[in-house]
């Protein structure tokens, strides 16, 4: 209910008398503040929090590996053992499987050319980059192209 | 009528108490203390805060016991003391795992028979890898591993089947077949307890699975029936049993 044209003054003055009215019925507390003392103690109603329980889902003797694994993941995680099998793990894969992993990629690919090479009879002779032996004559080379040759370092 | 004088905690741990009796905690914890006074006290001062476990609660000059039980203390991480109480109603609690069996559909959401006063909800979404095109097959009567997400007296209890990380980490519809059945809470919380005897004597036996939930009740599945009915017997009755009657009945199973 602004009006035009009222003066500044008067504007106040009804703002003033507004903020009384509101203020008067607005209910606050007659007490002292009272001084919020900083607590020590926390309010705890589960018993996971006091407790060191484990986990709720549980399989033995192999029933369910699923559960055999996470069982392990879980109940770990509490005791920090999961750094130890991470470093396990990297250790195998390097050593032992690369090595019986590379013998038999050589045999694979080996295979696939071979295949390939029986059915078409070839004239290049500078088709394969992986052929490092000298290529002089073209039977040796048609041999040394039916077998793939590790690339030497 | 004056209140009783306290008596500290400590005295009291591993002893009965009864609902009314006050505690009264050591002087470093005491709210009146200045903060200066506290960074100057040499020895133990506290780095964390107390936990006030189930059955206690904070009052004034200390902590007041709210159920009757054996007072338990565990002194790391900033100290705890909370009463160890036995009972079969189970209340819902934040953060525990339940097992719930589904009454009903109600559009999006589930309604799961918790043990609690109310029914539990469910969302749909809350399974991992979800989606509003893919929803989980569950019917009613299903068992369901989750735990609660919302669990205060004001509202209804709500629950989820995945974690914070968004995995399920074991929790979802429990699978077909299999034996549930009801036991009181104290049993529970010993099942769980990091090194159970009665876990690592059971697992002896045959292989078998468990799932426990903290609201009394427990699914077990092994190959056989008859495997599955003596597992559970032995769940319901080792509760009574003494550490020796419960090897003695282990023996004789694995004798036969």
């Amino acid at each position: 209910f602004m009006q035009r044209g009222l003066d500044s003054q008067t504007k106040k003055q009804l703002e003033e008398e507004e903020k009384k009215i509101i203020s008067e019925e607005h209910w606050y507390l007659d007490v002292p503040d009272l001084k919020e003392k900083e607590s020590y103690i926390i309010e705890e109603r589960s018993f996971l929090r006091c407790e060191d329980l484990v986990y709720g889902r549980m399989s033995f003797k192999g029933f369910n590996p699923e559960i055999e694994k996470l069982m392990i993941q879980m109940n770990s995680k509490c005791k920090e053992e999961e750094i130890e099998e991470d470093d396990k793990m990297e250790a195998d894969v390097s050593d032992e499987e690369m090595a019986r992993r590379y013998e038999t990629l050589v045999g694979t690919i080996g295979k696939k050319f071979l295949r390939k090479r029986d059915q078409r009879v070839l004239k290049d002779d500078d088709e394969d980059d992986e052929v490092e032996e000298g290529n002089s004559n073209t039977r040796p080379s048609k041999r040394a192209k039916k077998m793939f040759l590790k690339p030497q370092d | 009528m004056a209140a009783e004088r306290g008596t500290a905690a400590e005295a009291l741990v591993g002893q009965v108490v009864l609902p009314g009796d006050l505690l009264l905690l050591p002087a470093h914890y005491d709210e009146d203390a200045e903060g200066e006074r506290l960074r100057l006290s040499a020895g133990a001062a506290p780095q964390g805060r107390l936990l006030c476990g189930p059955g206690l609660r904070r009052s004034g000059a200390g902590l007041l016991v709210t159920k009757c039980g054996l007072l338990r203390h565990r002194p790391a991480g900033g100290g705890a003391y909370w009463v160890d109480s036995q009972q079969k109603r189970y209340v819902p609690v934040k953060g525990d795992h339940v097992i719930g069996i589904v009454t009903a559909k109600a559009g999006d959401v589930f309604r799961l028979d918790v043990g609690g006063s109310e029914p539990a909800s469910l969302s749909y979404l809350a399974f991992e890898g979800a989606t509003k095109r893919n929803r989980p097959n569950v019917q009613v009567g299903d068992l369901i591993y989750g735990q609660f997400v919302v669990a205060n007296k004001d509202m209804e209890p709500e629950m989820v089947c995945i974690d914070s990380s968004g995995k399920s980490s074991g929790m979802g519809i429990i699978g077909q077949d299999g034996f549930l059945f009801k036991v009181s809470l104290g049993l529970i919380r010993k099942l769980l307890a990091p090194k159970c005897e009665i876990i690592q004597e059971l697992s002896q036996l045959y292989p078998f699975e468990l799932v426990l939930g903290m609201n009394g009740r427990i699914w077990v599945k092994a190959k056989t029936v008859q495997q599955t009915l003596i597992v559970v017997n032995i769940l319901e009755a080792c509760e009574y049993m003494t550490a020796e009657q419960r090897k003695q009945a282990l023996a004789k199973l694995s004798g036969n």
